[in-house]
Order: C-alpha cells, then structure tokens, then sequence
C-alpha cells in the first residue's frame, strides 16, 4: 500500500468533511446570493447544540459504547440553566454554568459506573438512562420556561469583529479542543482507542478497561452539559423536551463524520464538520423553496447512503 | 440444585412472579380493580407492544436491533386511515403492511448485504419513513382520514363483551413465533447466525437470507401492530406508535432475549410486554406524574437487565 494511499485513508474525514462542507455552503451561496454573515450566525449558532452532542457521543463511541442518554442529559442541564439563572447576573450565570458543566460530569459518571458496575450493554443502560434522566429533566421544569442573562446567551448567540465571526463557531472550537485535546493526547486518549478497537487486546495488554469505559462517559457527560447550555444560548429558554431529538441526531452527526460505531476509528473533527451539514440541509431546504419535512428524508438517506457506501468499500476491499 | 442455577433455569417463570406481584400490588392499593374486564383491557393495551416487541426478539436473537419499527407502526396505521375511503378497507390495510415489507426490507437489504450496523441502518430508515410520512401527510391534507369499521373492531372490539377480537391475531401470530423460533430451521437458523456469524457463515449458511427475512418480518410485524393501534385510538397521527420504540426492545430484553444474540425467545417477550403494560396501568393507578412514571419506568428495565446479566453470566 502507498503511504498517501493509507495516509488518505487514515485521515478521509479530515480531508473529506471540509470538502464538503465548503461545498454546501457553496451550494447554499448559490441557491440563496443574499447568504450572508447574519445567515452565517445563525448557521453556527443552530450547529452549536447538535455539534455539543456529537462530541458527546463521539466519546462514546471511539470507546466502542453507545450513549443514548445524551439528549436527556441534554435537557437537564438545560432546565437546570435556565431555571437558576432567570434572574442572574452574567458572573453568577457563569458560576451556575460551570456549576452545570460539573453535575454533567457527574451525571456521565452515574451512567459510567452502573454500566460497569451491572455488566449490562450499554445500549440498555443508556436507554434507561436516558428515562431516568428524561424524567428528572420533567421534574425540574414541567413547561418551556426560565430564561438567562442576555449577557450569557450572547456567549452563543453574539458576534466577533463587527459580525464577521459568530460567537458559536468560536465558542464550539475553544470548548472542544479545552475538554478533547489534552484527552486526545493524554494516557486515557490511548486507551480509549485501544479499548475501542479490541477490548481483550487492550485488557490483555493491561489497560484498565473497566476504568477507561467509565471515564468516556464522564466526558461524554461534560459534552452533554455543555450541549445543554448551548441549548440555553440558542433557545434562549428551558424545555424538558427539546433535547430529545439530539440524541438520535448527534449519532447520525458522528456516523456521517466518519466514526466507526464498531469503535476505534474516527475522530473528533468528523462529526463537528457532519453537524455543520446536516443543519445546512434544512436551510438549503427552506431557500429552495422545498417543504423543510423533506429535511429528515434527506438525514436519513444521508445516514443510509454514508454508512453503506462504507459497507461496500470494505466488501470491495476484501474480495481478492 | 442452587438457588442462582434455579433462577437461571426458570428466569421466565420469575418474571411471571413478578408480574403476578405487580397485579396482587394493584388489587391491595385499589381494590376491586382486577376484574375480568381490567384483564381484557390490559391484554387489549398489550397487543401492538408484543407485537412490535416480537419484531425485536427476531432481530435481538440474530444479533440485530431495529429503531425504525415505531415509524413503521405509524406510518402503517396513517396509510390505511388516509386510504380506506377512496381503496376501501382490504386495499388500504394491505397498502400499509406493503409499506411495512418495504422499510423492513430496506432495512435487512443495508444490514444483510452492506453489512450496515444494524443500529445505524434502521435510525436512518427511521427518520426517512417519519420524513416521508409528514411529507405525504401534507400532500395529502383535507383528504378523509377513516379507521374502517373492520379495524376498529379488530383494535377495541371484544368477542362476546370479554375477549379482545386483537388477542385472535395475536395468539396465532405468538404461536407462530415461538414454535417456528423452536422448531423451523429458520428459527434455529436465527439463533445460530445471532450466536456465532462467522461459524454460521463457514458452514455454508448463506446469513444474509436468514437476516433479510428477519428484517422483513419485523417491519411486517411492526405494521400490524400499527394497523392494531390505530383501531384502539380510531385515529391516526403522524406519531401514534412513537412511544412504543423503546418500550418494544425493552420488552424483549426484561423477557429474557439477550441484546448480543443467540439467547432468549418470544415466549419471554410476551411476558415483558404484559409486565410493562400493567406496570403502566399500575403507575396510572397511583396517580404518579409522567416524569416519575417515566423514571420508575427506566429504573425497572435497568434493575431487570442487570439481574438477568448477574445470573446469565
């Protein structure tokens, strides 16, 4: 094999998923001349949520789990925040948020330690989880309501540089190289692969594992939390419901991005470009004057023809 | 024999204990409630869940998963009331078991033959039949929508005021299960394709048949549980089956079907599904809110799971 061959391979998603984002955003510039720095913003700003619970379950996934209590943590935070800062200033809304980003770490660790713990599929727990928290998000917020310091929604919603750069592009870059790079190059980074990639190998080779699993939720949880705030910023409101629909979405966003769900392979960049995409495709929609409804028949199909595009490439490969 | 290997051997009889456990529960708190109609009532509830749960055992036993089946349900139950007046009944429910095949085909054709994940196959096929069904429904705004006459009495009727006329669908269909899952070579093919792919494979089972089937057979079955919904509620929604997706794999995993494969049957599905069903009813007894409903709801299927693990293992 031929390093740029495999070099190619390894980084497909690096070199693809921006290729294609341009070309949406070609696309859109087209469909639509007026596209400007306000559709810009909103674009970045619609992203922010569902980028937030990709990173979240891409944590997951790399260490061959599956979260599906994402969305409902989503939604606990996102309650939490807006019922405690109604009345806050921009200070203590930041101490509530980092208050928030650590209960998000602490609830990823309840999910992380009854997984290891009960010896049951993730699958199943998350589900269940994903309950549990649902109901406590219910709990705490019965009706869409509360509401932050406009000073703190800006944090998403705002601009840079007279408009030009929107706050949530540069908010969604700095938080997620602060949580994923030092995790990325630290210890558990490799054992997060490795136990991705073959769990009796890594075991064998004297990773924790146990430990490693039960860390990939805690940060998948602080991903959550942050989602959750994010939420916050674009709604500018809670509601016990509105995560939901992150959960099954932020899983199409990290298959389109190239992580495989089998674990091991991918990374983080995949699945934030895969975000961008699938919040273009509603908008691209609305401008071409096509129902907006088609959106999640093109998600669908998108998810569908990625994943087996990618089947059949490895069929390919096998056959001599 | 130890208490743990009794356990193992007879798990299905223990949660049989417990749903009777959850009934004796229901008769102290509020007395007089078990009666025969309570009975009809619950088993009526119980059909499209042990429906749609029985789709999942096939696919959990093969080492499969399918999320598109509440969709599906939805998707079958609205074709056929926004049919049934122009095509007439037969038509209108054939069209929506149609639509059922097409989506489970879809579905066993990524799966079988791509070697799709199964979880990511059927979320996208999910979210394009929930796509295409809002698409259609506006197309087709203003038109009638009609639960025939037939299917309604299917979905609330009850032979001679007691039996639900649903339990004559689904105790030949449950028959069927459980004896072609013991008995056919395609049950026991499903068994081994769920337990070892690769030794299936290697001694000539071509296991893309046996996983299309399934595929197929679940998207069919999740239809009819559609067609059965949309008679209790005589009336159709975009998302009438939606809360029944999960639910419908819990069932079969609390029943004992295990989620890597290989091990598990439909006859434990029925009893999840009636154990989930009058775990509802007993919670709407109570009076409790929806979100500690929903809470109780998780923390019993993740209590289940962990005990069934414990003693499997």
């Amino acid at each position: 094999m031929t390093r740029p061959g495999r070099l190619l391979r390894r980084h497909a998603a690096l070199l693809v998923m921006p290729m294609l984002v341009a070309l949406f955003l070609a696309a859109t510039v087209a469909i639509h001349p007026a596209f400007g720095a306000f559709d810009v913003q909103s674009l970045a700003l619609g992203a922010l949520p569902l980028a937030l619970a990709a990173a979240a379950q891409t944590v997951v996934v790399l260490s061959g789990g599956i979260d599906l209590s994402v969305g409902s943590l989503m939604a606990v935070a996102n309650v939490v925040a807006a019922r405690t800062m109604q009345h806050a200033g921009f200070g203590q809304s930041l101490g509530l948020a980092a208050l928030i980003v650590l209960g998000g770490a602490a609830s990823g660790a309840v999910n992380g330690a009854v997984l290891v713990a009960s010896r049951v599929p993730d699958v199943v727990v998350t589900l269940a989880a994903g309950f549990i928290w649902g109901g406590i998000a219910l709990l705490i917020l019965e009706q869409p309501g509360g509401g932050a310091p406009d000073a703190f929604l800006n944090l998403g919603a705002g601009t840079l540089f007279d408009g030009l750069v929107p706050n949530a592009l540069v908010l969604l870059i700095v938080v997620v190289a602060a949580i994923w790079l030092p995790v990325r190059s630290s210890r558990l980074g490799l054992t997060l692969y490795a136990i991705g990639s073959d769990r009796t190998a890594a075991f064998r080779s004297g990773v924790a594992v146990e430990r490693t699993r039960f860390l990939a939720y805690v940060v998948g949880g602080v991903f959550s939390a942050v989602g959750g705030l994010a939420l916050t910023m674009t709604t500018g409101i809670g509601s016990p419901l509105a995560g939901t629909y992150y959960t099954l979405s932020g899983l199409a966003a990290v298959v389109v991005g190239g992580v495989s769900l089998t674990g091991g392979r991918g990374g983080m960049t995949g699945p934030m470009f895969a975000a961008y995409i699938l919040t273009l495709i509603p908008t691209d929609l609305i401008f071409l004057n096509i129902d907006p409804n088609f959106g999640q028949v093109i998600q669908g199909t998108l998810i569908v023809l990625v994943v087996m595009g990618g089947g059949l490439a490895t069929l390919l490969r096998q056959r001599p | 024999m130890t208490l743990a290997a009794f356990l193992r051997e007879r798990s299905l009889l223990v949660l049989a204990l417990l749903l009777a456990l959850l009934v004796g529960i229901i008769t102290v708190v509020r007395p007089g409630t078990v009666t025969p109609d309570w009975i009809a009532n619950t088993l009526l509830f119980a059909v499209p869940l042990g429906l749609m749960a029985g789709g999942e055992t096939l696919l959990l036993l093969a080492g499969g998963i399918d999320l598109s089946v509440a969709s599906v349900a939805s998707g079958a139950a609205y074709l056929l009331s926004s049919n049934a007046a122009p095509l007439g009944t037969t038509l209108a429910v054939l069209l929506g078991l149609a639509a059922g095949l097409l989506v489970g085909l879809l579905n066993g054709v990524g799966v079988a033959i791509f070697r799709v994940q199964p979880l990511v196959m059927t979320l996208g096929t999910g979210l394009m039949a929930q796509g295409a069904l809002v698409v259609y429904s506006q197309k087709i705004i203003g038109q009638e929508q009609l639960v025939p006459r037939a299917v309604a009495t299917l979905g609330s009727g009850k032979f001679a005021g007691l039996v639900p006329y649903a339990l004559f669908l689904w105790l030949p269909l449950a028959l069927l299960l459980i004896l072609g899952l013991r008995r056919s070579g395609f049950g026991r093919l499903l068994y081994a394709v769920g337990d070892n792919e690769a030794a299936c494979r290697l001694s000539g089972v071509r296991v893309w048949r046996v996983l299309l089937a399934a595929y197929a057979a679940c998207g069919l079955l999740a239809a009819v549980a559609g067609i059965v919904l949309v008679g209790t509620t005589n009336a159709a929604d975009l998302s009438l089956a939606n809360v029944y997706l999960l639910p419908a794999i819990a069932a079969a995993i609390i029943g004992g079907t295990s989620i890597f494969g290989g091990r598990g049957g439909y006859g434990g599905t029925i009893v999840g599904a009636l154990f989930l069903t009058v775990l509802d009813s007993l919670l709407t007894l109570l009076n409790a809110p929806e979100p500690v409903k929903q809470m109780l709801y998780g923390g019993v299927i993740l209590a289940l799971a962990a005990a069934y693990t414990r003693l499997t293992d």
